[in-house]
């Protein structure tokens, strides 16, 4: 795919930190989340995210695929996060 | 000493029996997406229907532009509650485009350049309920709305009219698309508020 982001048109992946937080205990923003599309590994941050829609979009800034997606109703969360391969998480020992 | 005309309060009741419940109307256009904004040259569009059995039925600009097209003035109803009145578009009837397509299938999958899908029932792409857009108000359809063509299905919740429109895969099974696999309605009635599964 050839990705052509606009800068006008998405925030970067700190905009997942809020929503993100109501499902996780950790920031996930500054996971490391390898792309599932083209393997190139970025901190969950770097994500180019669309927020004028239905739902949050991150897309790889690399290649533009669908790494992560947040759909919020009233009362309940759906997460995708089929275009992620991995989530490396830092935690605290 | 303030007087409310007939008109403003005619204006007003008229409003509210067209607005679906949950919507707020809107005088602007908001443009929604999902990515980046495809550009794609009329030179270079495409667009095609595949049925169930692999049948193609491919459309350039040319073609396209050369049905015989409607100009239905519309409501839109966006899931995220914004209602938009008497919208101007002008677009070939999926009728014409389906007329010469043989098929048993029962829903639609909508695809777009840029890689967005919409799915619904084949049923309400006929009968005069949806079209192949390519002019909105007197115009072209700017990239940020979903030119050079998008589909135009109305009666449903605006997601469903999906931009950068490329091609339709006719199918025998329900196949959701980019947000009804992800928690929206699989039919999205604004008139009974189906935003999500479960309403
Ligand atoms: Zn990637």
């Amino acid at each position: 795919m050839d990705y052509q982001p606009d800068s006008d048109e998405h925030q970067d992946g700190n905009a997942l930190a809020g929503p993100l937080s109501e499902i996780f205990a950790v920031d996930l923003t500054s996971a490391l989340g390898r792309c599932a599309s083209c393997g190139v590994t970025e901190p969950v941050a770097r994500l180019h995210v669309y927020t004028r829609a239905p739902g949050l979009v991150g897309r790889c800034p690399h290649c533009g695929h669908v790494a992560l997606r947040v759909v919020r109703s009233p009362d309940t969360a759906w997460l995708d996060l089929c275009g992620t391969a991995a989530l490396r998480i830092p935690l605290t020992s | 000493m303030g007087v409310v005309s007939p008109g403003f309060r005619g204006r007003a009741r008229e409003s509210s029996r067209r607005l679906p419940p949950g919507q707020y109307e809107t005088h602007d256009f908001p443009v929604l997406s999902a990515g980046p904004t495809p550009r794609i040259t009329r030179d270079e569009w495409e667009f095609a229907v595949t049925t169930e059995t692999g049948a193609r039925h491919a459309w350039n600009w040319a073609e396209l532009t050369a049905l015989p097209s409607d100009s239905p003035t519309v409501d839109l109803h966006c899931v995220t509650k914004w209602s938009k009145f008497d919208t101007s578009w002008q677009g070939v009837s999926l009728d014409v485009l389906l007329a010469e397509v043989e098929t048993a299938a029962d829903f639609a999958l909508v695809s777009s350049y840029g890689g967005y899908t919409s799915s619904l029932p084949l049923e309400d792409l006929l009968d005069g309920q949806a079209w192949i857009a390519y002019g909105y108000d007197g115009d072209d359809i700017p990239p940020e709305h979903g030119g050079p063509a998008r589909l135009l299905v109305p009666h449903l919740y605006f997601w469903k009219s999906a931009k950068w429109v490329h091609g339709i895969q006719l199918l025998t099974e329900d196949e959701p698309g980019f947000w009804e696999g992800l928690g929206y309605h699989d039919y999205g009635d604004p008139w009974r508020e189906q935003r999500y599964q479960g309403d």
